[in-house]
């Protein structure tokens, strides 16, 4: 009796719709990723609020500023309390005057803990006032869908 | 003499094995860093610093002044408008008494004019109950449709806890 045999070639699968879709999962994710590390802390939790919307454009020169719920402010790698952010904003406003811009240009983001005291995002207000910045913007996060 | 052709089976054949292996690597990584964050807004506060060289000509259309109240815990005790009008711990009051007082036109407030609201707030009082207080004079939501009514927000001078 003739034995069939198997040839080596039966035994590959076409891969090619397999690599089309993990192409497409990578470009997925590449695309939705997110490096940025000034935007996220993990001690902060923000209020949630319904009118939460991204805003149109990236905010010209935003310094972001993290204020946990004991009033600590974290700015990049730097850390300070209300009372000793006069030095962190004087960098800020050092390199916006190295770009020919003036501290009323620039734009603090204000990402505070939900439990923050609410004296304490007033007295931060204060001191970047003092340092000329007007523009000042408070994070929220949208509101879960129950 | 054999003539070695081109036809043999492995040799026009690229080997995809160590392609996939880095593709399914990338895979890995990218779906073990991805976090699904919820979307994120603003609240825009232009707040420049009142000194006496400040030009104090612009005048709000309707100045509200907003007291917000805390108790012991930080939570929010209650609403007053203009020292007047208290609607305890109820936003969804203030909201509506917002929307009474401030007719938005077609094109609403804008950041130049209209209504302009000072927050004079507890300093203990906690952040989410500010957020929530800006939200409720801010606007509402109708649908999927923002309605705004207040696009100018200040801080009063905050309130130093005695002692």
């Amino acid at each position: 009796m003739a034995r069939r045999k198997f040839s080596t070639k039966a035994a590959e699968g076409d891969m090619t719709p397999m690599i089309d879709m993990v192409f497409q999962l990578i470009a997925f994710f590449m695309v939705l990723i997110n490096f940025s590390q000034d935007d996220q802390n993990a001690k902060i939790t923000l209020p949630t609020s319904e009118l939460a919307k991204p805003s149109e454009g990236p905010a010209e020169f935003p310094i972001v500023m993290h204020l946990d719920k004991d009033g600590t402010i974290y700015m990049g790698a730097n850390i300070a309390s209300v009372d000793s952010i006069r030095p962190l904003l004087s960098t800020e406003v050092a390199v916006l005057q190295s770009q020919s811009k003036s501290a009323a240009d620039g734009n603090i983001i204000i990402r505070a803990h939900k439990d923050a005291p609410g004296g304490k995002i007033q007295d931060l207000i204060n001191k970047c006032q003092e340092m000329g910045f007007e523009k000042f913007a408070l994070r929220v996060k949208e509101e879960e869908v129950k | 003499m054999r003539i070695k052709t081109k036809s043999d089976d492995n040799a026009g054949q690229l080997s995809l094995t160590s392609m996939i292996d880095v593709v399914f690597l990338l895979l890995i990584f990218f779906v073990m860093t991805f976090k699904i964050a919820a979307q994120e807004g603003d609240f825009s506060v232009k707040m420049p610093l009142q000194g006496e060289s400040s030009p104090s000509t612009e005048v709000p259309d309707l100045p509200i002044k907003l007291r917000l109240k805390a108790d012991a815990a930080g939570n929010i005790a209650d609403i007053l408008v203009n020292d007047s009008q208290s609607f305890g711990s109820d936003f969804a009051k203030l909201r509506a008494f917002i929307v009474q007082m401030t007719p938005g036109g077609v094109e609403g407030p804008s950041d130049e004019k209209g209504p302009e609201v000072e927050l004079d707030l507890d300093y203990g009082l906690k952040y989410e109950f500010v957020v929530a207080a800006i939200t409720s004079v801010t606007g509402y939501k109708q649908g999927e449709d923002i309605i705004r009514l207040v696009e100018r927000i200040k801080f009063a001078p905050p309130r130093k806890p005695a002692g």
